[in-house]
């Protein structure tokens, strides 16, 4: 995905203003204990340290065998994690209050407006942004939400900083789709009004923008059609630049999904997939992940027939999958990763591979595992503190840490 | 699911009484060796739960319980046995109340609008609800009247219905303030609006009565008045309110009317619980408390805190916990008792909050909400400690019946959802489908 290389800039500059401005320089590192520190990447640590210079991880082991930087600011805990990755959401898009003009997931003047920009409407200072970072989330992939047939963008950011600027680490992540009954409209005459012409508008569109890319390419230059905007991102959805993020819940509108992708040869992301269960060696077979929907996510509508236990059941069928808190229109008005990720590892996911499935499996479908998802030397210093379980429903959050920063104390 | 065979094998089984010794054994059943969380009194490592028919005959420590002759043993070492869960607030089987006709209903009633049948009961079951309040929405200043049931398979309201003493179905009547039922005539379009109309509908029952009472002369009385005759049961604290209400100002309005008006009441969600928790202890209401993964959603739920259990315990308020079904899920009613720990209430104020507490709050506080001999015998069997997310519901049990088992099929349907899961109950026209009954 482009975007990670000017992210990459911004983080390590905004780094070097945090280092510089806060703490005398060569004071910047940080020492993190904990009686356990899952790295991810490895084995669960006992009594284990990370060491984070200059926003990034320099060491992570047993503390027996890690030599420790005088003077360094020191944290401990019972549980030491990397910071959670959220694969989906729309915190930020989506603020505390849910009234009209804090609601900015999802346009809909038209059905199809994949040229709506994330960056263009996130609200870092939204109290939910805190809350969730409160609770260990460090990186979240957030923008358009469902209910459109393309709603628009998403970006993947950091919960750090107090303007979308200052830590984005992909600006266009993917164009969010949708379909089945979210993508129809209900009333009012306008288009689309089936399932059959929301699918066939939305291959009219891509043949457009396959069209206006063709022309681009081949036109003379005085012949060649004018920028536009939408288009152009739908031939980077064409080009796989762009994964089209479906989201989409039973299980003939997943088979149109793979069809959709098979007929244009996208990237794809399922989204939601409430019934990917009954059609899991179809996706299996396209190789297509899935970001399945909260597990705590209420069994109504086209949820009908959702289970707390779809995340064991992709893991099963050995489809690729990381876990997000998805949008809600009410109550809760955003849901909290480790909470959802707690449902699934007790319905039969389990532990270990839950955490990595707010963590590294994320990080790895989002493509910023080279950056985030796992305790490893040289991986930014993302990290959550926690004074249990992080699944447990008594356990508290006690500390966060964002590229080396404690950006949260607040026990929760 | 055998519940649909039990009504036919119940004829069989009473038939086959009249010819046969009575076998009353079967009735006995004795868990043995469980955690025991009696909520009435300390927790019993190894104890012994008996039960016969539909009431709690004895609970203790094993070695002082007697395992009646006959009994069928349950050997639950190992596992935890609390209370049946009683849910102050659910809206199970897509209940509905009043229409936009007029903000005050109280002549509907939830009885007459529930589906008996929906999932949303089954799945109930599986979260351990053995009682619940199921109540009309929020978006009028009275609904209607709320319904007490006992999640006991039934195909009909009447079945599940929890009775006085006096025969007559129980059940409060709901109201609310703030924002929801605030909008066009003829609701109400300010808050002081809001009051006036509630205070207006009370005066005019009082009234009712006044004239009920004057008249010598039955051909004088008032006509009879579905609404005020409801009315006169809030007023006379037979029935009592269930008050949706949110903000902090909100909350005071709500108890300036009982004042007034003499109303028995329960304050339901309450997000500005921890700012008036003096105020709501000091009043002696007791309140329902819903607790939310997150705050907002709403303006008046911007201040809600998961720390309100906590604080409304700190402040000596009685405190329960509901669900809102399907606001949040009945399945996860336990979760929700351990989110208010995890925010600072004590392990005992939450447990009793899912139990003993909502029992008080709906007048059944003599018949559910503790293990205690006497007690109607709803139980809740789970694989490990009731706070913890790795623990599951395992059986529940409602006057003596198991009414969900985690072994069978579709129960661990209900229990975790899949294909079907969102179907209605599906009803049982052939008493005999290869499913054995009790």
């Amino acid at each position: 995905m482009t975007g990670g290389r000017i992210g990459a800039c911004l983080a390590l500059f905004a780094a070097g203003l945090v280092a510089s401005a806060a703490t005398p320089a060569g004071a910047a590192s940080l020492v993190v204990r904990g009686e356990t520190v899952y790295p991810v990447s490895g084995p669960p640590i006992a009594d284990g340290v990370v060491v984070v210079e200059d926003g990034r991880i320099t060491a992570v082991g047993p503390a027996s065998e890690v030599a420790v930087p005088a003077g360094a600011e020191e944290l401990s805990a019972a549980v030491v994690t990397p910071g959670l990755v959220d694969a989906h959401t729309t915190v930020g898009l989506t603020g505390l209050l849910n009234q009209a003009h804090d609601q900015d997931q999802l346009e809909r003047s038209e059905p199809i407006q994949p040229e709506l920009r994330a960056i263009d409407a996130y609200n870092a200072r939204d109290p939910l942004v805190d809350w969730v970072r409160d609770l260990g989330v460090t990186t979240v992939h957030t923008g358009h939400g469902p209910g459109e047939l393309v709603s628009g963008q998403t970006m993947v950011v950091k919960l750090r900083g107090d303007e979308v600027g200052d830590n984005v680490l992909v600006p266009a992540a993917m164009v969010a789709a949708s379909l089945g009954r979210s993508a129809v409209r209900e009333e009012g005459s306008k288009p689309p009004g089936t399932r059959a012409k929301a699918i066939a508008l939305l291959r009219s569109q891509l043949l457009a923008a396959r069209e206006y890319h063709r022309k681009l390419e081949t036109a003379e230059a005085d012949k060649r059609p004018g920028r536009d905007l939408r288009l152009e991102t739908l031939a980077r959805v064409l080009d796989g630049e762009l994964p089209l993020l479906v989201t989409v819940h039973r299980h003939h509108d997943i088979l149109s999904a793979l069809r959709l992708r098979e007929e244009f040869d996208l990237r794809m992301v399922l989204d939601g997939a409430t019934e990917a269960y009954v059609v899991a060696d179809e996706i299996r077979a396209a190789g297509v992940p899935v970001i399945p929907h909260p597990p705590m996510a209420r069994a109504v509508g086209e949820l009908e027939n959702a289970t707390m236990e779809l995340a064991a059941k992709l893991a099963e069928a050995g489809i690729p999958f990381a876990l997000q808190t998805g949008f809600e229109s009410y109550v809760p008005k955003v849901r909290v990763l480790p909470f959802e990720a707690a449902i699934a590892a007790a319905h039969g996911l389990g532990f270990e591979r839950a955490l990595a499935a707010v963590t590294l499996d994320a990080a790895r479908l989002l493509g910023v595992d080279d950056r985030i998802g796992s305790l490893e030397p040289g991986k930014d210093a993302d990290l959550a503190l926690w004074d249990g379980d992080p699944f447990e429903y008594t356990t508290h959050e006690i500390a966060t840490v964002i590229d080396g920063e404690v950006v949260s104390r607040t026990v929760r | 699911m055998p519940r649909r065979l039990a009504a036919p094998f119940a004829l069989l089984a009473a038939l086959a009484l009249l010819t046969a010794a009575p076998p009353a054994a079967a009735e006995i059943h004795a868990f043995v060796g469980a955690r025991l969380l009696p909520i009435a009194g300390p927790e019993i490592a190894d104890g012994v739960l008996v039960i016969d028919g539909a009431r709690i005959v004895a609970v203790g420590p094993r070695g002082e319980v007697t395992v009646p002759e006959g009994a069928e043993v349950h050997d639950v070492a190992g596992k935890v046995i609390l209370p049946g869960l009683v849910d102050t607030h659910s809206h199970l089987g897509d209940v509905e109340g009043g229409d936009r006709s007029d903000p005050i209903q109280p002549e509907v009633r939830a009885l007459d609008a529930i589906d008996v049948r929906s999932s949303d009961f089954q799945r109930a079951q599986a979260g351990g609800v053995t009682t619940a309040n199921v109540m009309p929405g929020s978006g009028h200043l009275m609904s209607g009247q709320t319904i007490y049931l006992k999640l006991r398979d039934g195909d009909t309201i009447e079945e599940l219905a929890i009775r006085r003493p006096d025969g007559s179905i129980a059940g409060g009547m709901k109201m609310a303030n703030g924002t929801n039922s605030r909008k066009d005539p003829p609701f109400p379009g300010t808050r002081a609006k809001s009051a006036a109309l509630v205070r207006e509908a009370f005066v005019e029952a009082q009234e009712y009565r006044r004239k009920l009472e004057a008249a010598d002369d039955p051909a004088k009385r008032p006509d009879r008045d579905l609404g005020k005759d409801a009315l006169l049961e809030v007023l006379d604290g037979t029935r009592t309110v269930h008050h949706h209400t949110h903000r902090h100002d909100d909350v005071m309005t709500v108890l300036r009317l009982r004042d007034e008006l003499g109303f028995r009441v329960v304050l339901h969600h309450v997000s500005d619980a921890a700012k008036v928790a003096d105020e709501i202890a000091a009043a002696g209401v007791p309140v329902s408390l819903i607790l939310i993964d997150s705050p907002g959603g709403k303006l008046e739920a911007r201040d809600l805190l998961l720390e309100n259990a906590a604080a409304l315990e700190r402040a000596g308020a009685t405190v329960a916990l509901h669900t809102d079904d399907w606001i949040t899920d009945s399945r996860l009613f336990l979760r929700m008792a351990a989110l208010a720990v995890r925010a600072g209430m004590s392990r005992q104020g939450a447990l009793e909050a899912v139990t003993i507490r909502g029992a008080e709050i709906l007048d059944l506080g003599d018949r559910v909400g503790s293990l205690e001999p006497g007690k109607d015998a709803d139980l809740v069997v789970l694989s490990g400690d009731p706070l913890s997310v790795y623990t599951e519901v395992l059986e529940t049990w409602v006057e003596g019946e198991k009414v969900f088992d985690r072994t069978r099929e579709p129960d661990r349907l209900w229990a975790e959802g899949g294909w079907g899961a969102g179907d209605p109950r599906h009803g049982h026209v052939a008493c005999f489908d290869g499913e054995a009954g009790r």
